[in-house]
């Protein structure tokens, strides 16, 4: 029971993005996507969603190829969160998470007691239940990305995968933002970030480590933010330190 | 691209449903003011009178109801029209005037009547298309929908709001050139094309009405039933497609009924600009961006206003009368320019 990607490779324009990547997300388990820009790593996540088709390998769903399986269970198992997508601006919060159910509704499904029940339990979980009559333009960056993260959490995916999703927050913000990931974790979800920060990666369950569209290390934080090799990718002055028994990553001079 | 204040808080339920109600009547009155006024004054109680069939009056039934019921279906089908290309694309700006496809049916129009009527026999005014009323519908979508398809060529896709205007504005007007030149071939029609193609509802006949009602009766169920898909590419088609929607296959459904509704409009009346545009974004104002309630509050509105406007059409200068295109054009470029402006300011 899994997500699986196995010996995926894409090519855009005759490039190789993506070269045989290997990777497995549990439920349960929180992986982190790290390495520098044009790693290929926001490539790898939409593989992974199912978005893209990839040039050789494939993505396993439950030992399933993705590829075959329907559009609507893939929404129903997986939920995608973009960096920066577009927001709508006449819906209101309420309306927005109620999207997050289309694939269980299809086009003309009407939402039941079920559904409902899931809006109302992915708006508590990300704290946005208060603001559910407002419009989407009226937030704060950090309360926006919570209740975009809410209409992926209303279709109640086994995965959930996200790509930077706390770019664009302060660093209070962020910290919260990583707490609620590790609460979902707890309660069964498999989650998979794109992250650039590797200390924001350092709080994950595992890191894979892209460079050039391969995966150099796959561990726990500790196995994979070593000095070696960072310093081979973000240059000589960098130190790692440790603190309670995570990674500190430290650009020196 | 933010365009338009956001209202600070969303109507309730009761209340989009108060605005729809409000909308039918409305058009009621349109309906009773458009049948009423005219170079014969015909009283509002005397008007339903004749349209329950309680006394002849053939001014109201005969002379006006085909050209005011074809004013609501044309406003009705490019306001339908544009609502679902702004969902579509993704952009406010979206509309059939803008992105070029009512030029494209127009010119396709120009061309049905040009090769297979013959200017001469189908262009004699007020029985525009007694010879192939259906036929020019059909040029009218391949035209509407190659200028389309060209638009987005153009422009790269329809993220970039300045890109699509740019890209539609040269289609549009290359058509429009192309069509004065099919024009010019049949010079003895030329006024007649020439009124047409600005934008007239005097050509309006029961034919045309028959089918407009029949498109719209088509392409509105069928939008519909694709809101919920309007409403997700809200959130970017990217997050669309995750949530499970087919969307390449959906997309082509919407584009094609929107660009059907288009050229049925564009068919019977020419190029009536800037109700597409007008009239959804007020609504949108007005109901929020939820699609069920916002394309049937389109089709209303959009009927209500172009009613209103060829009203003015042709009492303004009377006994003459202006084409209805100029006049939503001189209304809606001003609008147009404020939408623009406020969009930089955001």
């Amino acid at each position: 029971m899994s997500l699986a990607a196995r010996g995926l490779t894409f090519h855009y324009r005759q490039q190789a993005v993506v070269q045989e990547v290997s990777l497995e997300l549990h439920p349960g388990e929180w992986l982190a996507l790290l390495g520098p820009n044009g790693a290929g790593k926001s490539t790898l996540l939409r593989l992974m969603a199912g978005l893209l088709l990839p040039t050789a390998g494939q993505v396993w769903l439950d030992e399933q190829p993705l590829a075959r399986c329907s559009s609507w269970r893939r929404g129903q198992q997986i939920a995608f969160l973009p960096q920066d997508g577009p927001y709508p601006e006449n819906l209101t919060v309420e309306e927005v998470v109620l999207l997050g159910r289309t694939p269980h509704l299809g086009l003309l499904g009407r939402p039941g007691p079920a559904d409902w029940a899931a809006v109302r339990w992915a708006m508590q979980e990300t704290q946005v239940a208060a603001l559910a009559q407002r419009l989407l333009p009226t937030l704060s960056g950090g309360e926006r990305q919570r209740v975009l993260l809410a209409r992926a959490l209303a279709a109640c995916p086994r995965f959930l995968l996200l790509d930077e999703p706390t770019s664009h927050l302060d660093l209070h913000h962020q910290a919260e933002f990583l707490r609620l990931l590790s609460s979902l974790r707890s309660q069964g979800l498999g989650i998979l970030t794109v992250l650039h920060d590797p200390n924001l990666a350092a709080q994950a369950d595992r890191v894979a480590f892209l460079r050039q569209g391969r995966i150099m290390a796959l561990g726990a934080p500790l196995e994979v933010l070593q000095e070696p090799l960072l310093r081979g990718v973000y240059g000589p002055g960098v130190q790692v330190r440790h603190l309670e028994g995570r990674p500190v990553v430290l650009l020196g001079g | 691209m933010a365009l338009g204040r956001p209202l600070t808080r969303p109507l309730p339920w009761g209340q989009r449903v108060a605005v729809l109600a409000g909308l039918v009547l409305l058009l009621f009155l349109a309906l009773v003011l458009g049948l009423g006024i005219g170079a014969v004054a015909v009283p509002p109680v005397e008007v339903v009178r004749a349209l329950l069939g309680l006394e002849a009056n053939p001014i109201v039934t005969e002379l006006r109801l085909p050209r005011v019921l074809g004013a609501m279906l044309v406003g009705a089908a490019l306001a339908l029209s544009g609502a679902a290309y702004q969902g579509l694309f993704r952009n406010p700006l979206a509309d059939p005037y803008l992105m070029g496809s009512a030029a494209g049916a127009a010119f396709g129009v120009v061309v049905a009547v040009s090769w297979l009527g013959g200017f001469s026999g189908a262009f004699a005014q007020h029985a525009i298309f007694e010879r192939l009323p259906f036929s020019a519908t059909w040029f009218g979508f391949l035209g509407a929908l190659a200028a389309v398809a060209l638009t987005l060529l153009l422009a790269g896709g329809a993220s970039r709001t300045q890109d699509l205007i740019l890209a539609g504005v040269v289609v549009g007007s290359v058509l429009v050139s192309l069509t004065s030149y099919l024009m010019l071939q049949g010079a003895d029609r030329v006024r007649a094309v020439f009124a047409y193609t600005l934008g007239n509802l005097s050509f309006m006949s029961w034919p045309g009405v028959g089918l407009l009602g029949l498109y719209l009766l088509l392409t509105l169920p069928l939008l519909w039933l694709l809101s919920r898909t309007l409403n997700a590419l809200s959130l970017g088609e990217e997050t669309a497609r995750s949530l499970g929607l087919p969307l390449e296959r959906l997309k082509l459904l919407a584009i094609g009924a929107a660009t059907l509704l288009t050229a049925a409009a564009v068919a019977q009346a020419g190029i009536i600009g800037f109700v597409g545009l007008v009239v959804p974004h007020a609504l949108r104002r007005l109901l929020g961006g939820d699609y069920r309630y916002l394309l049937p509050a389109s089709v209303l509105g959009g009927a209500v206003l172009l009613t209103l406007a060829d009203l003015l059409a042709r009492t303004l200068v009377a006994p003459g009368e202006l084409p209805v295109g100029i006049l939503t054009t001189l209304l809606g470029g001003p609008f147009f320019l404020y939408l623009l402006w406020r969009g930089r300011r955001v």
